[in-house]
């Protein structure tokens, strides 16, 4: 070790992934339902691309999964929860379509209308 | 790319309730279930609380499982990690809200009073993992030490910060650093205490196991305060968990140049070595425990010298026990003013106590100094189980003392415990309830302390001895008006004459029991009543014939054909026979077997 530079540098990359053991976090957080309804749908893939593109990204956000919600027919279903604002929730999901959430939603601020219960339900 | 981290508990407590299984179970079940990829097994040291064993928290979602079994690692994995659904009959049931939601542990009554300083990591990193530490600030309190503070300055902020040692007698670290710093200049030694003796205390044995390389960090500050190069850690020999990490962590260190030559760049070089203690009380004693790690036979020597002058093979030497220096690399990082926010006006920061006996939640709990022993008690430790009554709580082990029940709110620091005929110790916490006889624990404790007398001063070899010989009298019924008096004169006598703090305090629990329950001692010698009905020479089982069925059972779970009756009759204990080891009174269905 030669220098304190040095040591933060390897702080850095050892923290990357630790986020997850924060349980207080006070951030956006994204859920991905994966009871069997939604694991016969494909949610599996889904939290996989969420994971990786949330990484790849370095967002602060946690992305968890949770059990069936009851709209089974619309599985595989993604919510995103942002603190002091409204739900959002995306149905029908594919990796591709997930990947557009990060991009557009998480790091744009802006709800991909298309892909919610609301527009898809319809 | 891994989604979810399970931190499995690999601390003694919860190592010998078979965790390292459920580590192999959860690693086999989750490749079998294709998910070894996205979840990481982390083994972690102790969580504190100790009670649940074994304990497994899963993150992202926070959720604390207790009392794990080996089987069942396939509901977790396949409800848990695969589909989401938290196993709620495992979650430890103080976080289980009403709605279903789990709750922060932080608002458990168990957690929420705490503060951990000195346990910051333990339960959280992975302490085989230097990577971890690091992420966590690890070894940037040495980096700040070496590159942005002199000497000095390391000194002063640690005196500023008013730490006091954590291993009983509660000296200011900082004055003691600085000591040894103004001994000329040459070979100088630092070393570490982790002899940990006190029965039922085992703070210092989590932080090894829990946070190896916060001792490694700790003690390379203290050698570059001090002009040091070479550190010795003594450690019991009965700790193989928590050697194994250290030395695990010391591997780790030296590989990443945080040991060795030219540290951070400078020309501080410090290096680090384990001796491992054969496990006699008497070498928690610094001078004791020098001769040891010097390959002589453990015994103290007088002082002064002082270890800062004339230590470790004569030269200047800076002893510290494990839990003092946790809280180095805080202090230095956040500074003093941080540290000395905590606690009371001459007790500054956090203790750790290891709450054991009659105790819902025993385990390991970190709390701000001048908390009270009924926060501490009632609302950590989560009362008394069975509806008991609190009667004392003895607190620094075989050294320190009873406080009864007038005391639960006394804000606990070194100074009240001291005044209240107690004291800090190395932060053992046993509580007793209403069935805990005070003579039979004074006893138990001389007991231990005649067995650790080292045996080279005379006050403590031969006075501990008489004064248990007195205690096994007293305790058989056969105690003498008097015996009390004359108990406290020795007291007295061995406190003032003993070689080293082994025997000045020996006499410590004798004295604050007989100060706080004479009349327990006074009913076994003139009435020769037991009042805890503990004492099984003062006391009879006895059968109250009313209340017998008849049944027979106590006369077959007799082991020595005591009891004898017809059936349908009442049964009769004959006291000659009867060795009174209470079976007849535990497996009577009717209540009708008293002790007396």
């Amino acid at each position: 070790m030669k220098s304190l530079e040095e040591l933060m540098a390897i702080r850095e990359k050892a923290r990357q992934g630790m986020g997850i053991r924060n349980d207080k976090h006070e951030g956006t957080r994204v859920v991905v339902g994966m009871a069997t309804c939604g694991i016969a749908a494909g949610a599996r893939p889904v939290l996989s691309a969420l994971v990786e593109e949330v990484a790849k990204e370095n967002l602060d956000v946690q992305v968890g999964q949770t059990g069936c919600i009851g709209i089974c027919q619309y599985e595989p279903v993604v919510e995103v929860i942002e603190p002091d604002k409204e739900k959002v929730t995306y149905v029908k999901m594919t990796p591709e379509k997930a990947i557009k959430i990060v991009h557009k939603h998480l790091m744009g601020g802006e709800v991909v209308q298309e892909y919610t219960i609301g527009k898809v339900g319809k | 790319m891994v989604r979810s981290h399970i931190l499995v508990c690999g601390g003694t407590g919860c190592t010998s309730s078979n965790s390292p299984a459920i580590i192999r179970a959860l690693e086999e079940q989750l490749s079998k279930s294709g998910l070894s990829d996205e979840v990481k097994v982390v083994q972690t040291g102790c969580f504190g609380l100790c009670a649940l064993g074994p304990i497994m928290i899963v993150y992202p979602e926070g959720t604390f499982y207790s009392m794990v079994k080996v089987g069942d690692i396939p509901e977790i994995v396949e409800e848990h990690l695969l589909k989401g659904r938290i196993v709620t009959r495992l979650v430890y049931d103080e976080t289980l809200q009403e709605s279903g939601e789990v709750a922060s542990l932080d608002d458990t009554g168990f957690y929420k009073k705490q503060m951990r300083v000195a346990l910051r990591n333990c339960g959280v990193i992975d302490p085989e993992d230097i990577n971890e530490y690091i992420a966590y600030d690890g070894y940037q309190a040495l980096g700040k030490a070496l590159t942005q503070m002199t000497p000095e300055q390391v000194i002063e902020e640690i005196k500023a910060s008013g730490l006091r040692g954590r291993g009983g007698a509660g000296f200011p670290t900082g004055v003691k650093w600085s000591f040894a710093a103004a001994q000329p200049k040459g070979q100088k030694y630092v070393c570490c205490n982790a002899d940990e003796g006190d029965p039922g205390a085992f703070m210092d044995r989590s932080v090894l196991e829990g946070d190896p390389h916060a001792l490694i960090e700790a003690m390379a500050i203290a050698g570059y305060a001090i002009g040091a190069n070479k550190g010795y850690v003594y450690v019991r020999a009965e700790y193989p968990i928590a050697v194994h990490r250290l030395q695990v962590a010391i591997k780790q260190a030296k590989e990443l140049g945080l040991l060795g030559e030219g540290i951070f760049g400078t020309d501080f070089s410090f290096d680090l070595e384990i001796r491992l203690g054969a496990g006699a009380f008497v070498c928690g004693e610094e001078t004791a425990l020098m001769t040891s790690i010097e390959g002589n036979r453990g015994e103290p020597r007088p002082r002064p010298p002082f270890p800062a002058v004339k230590g470790l093979f004569g030269k200047p030497t800076v002893l510290n026990n494990v839990e003092t220096y946790a809280n180095i690399p805080r202090i230095i990082l956040l500074g003093a003013e941080w540290f000395s926010k905590i606690g009371t006006e001459k007790s500054k920061g956090t203790k750790v106590f290891a709450l054991g006996g009659k105790i819902t939640n025993t385990g390991l709990v970190e709390v701000p100094m001048g908390t009270s022993l009924r926060e501490i008690v009632e609302e950590i430790g989560g009362g008394i189980p069975g509806g008991k009554q609190f009667k004392a709580a003895q607190t620094g082990g075989p050294s320190g003392g009873c406080i009864p029940a007038k005391h639960l709110d006394v804000p606990i620091d070194y100074d009240n415990l001291i005044a209240i005929g107690s004291m800090m110790g190395s932060g053992g916490l046993i509580v007793m309830d209403e069935d805990s006889c005070m003579v039979d624990i004074a006893r138990f404790f001389l007991d231990f302390t005649v067995d650790e007398s080292c045996g080279k001063c005379t006050p403590c070899r031969i006075g501990t001895k008489r004064l248990l010989e007195m205690l096994d009298r007293i305790t058989e019924g056969n105690g003498k008006p008097g015996d009390i008096e004359k108990m406290e004169d020795l007291c007295h006598y061995i406190k003032e004459n003993a070689l080293c703090g082994l025997g000045q305090t020996a006499p410590n629990p004798v004295l604050s029991t007989i100060r706080y329950f004479r009349e327990e001692y006074e009913a076994h010698i003139y009435q020769k009543t037991c009042p805890a009905k503990v004492c099984k020479s003062l006391l009879n089982y006895n059968i109250i014939a009313e209340k017998c069925t008849g049944c027979t059972l106590c006369s077959r779970v007799c082991p020595v054909g005591a009891i004898t009756g017809t059936v349908k009759h009442p049964h009769v204990i004959d006291h000659e026979k009867c060795i009174k080891c209470g079976a007849c009174m535990e497996k009577c269905r009717f209540g009708a077997i008293v002790k007396e």
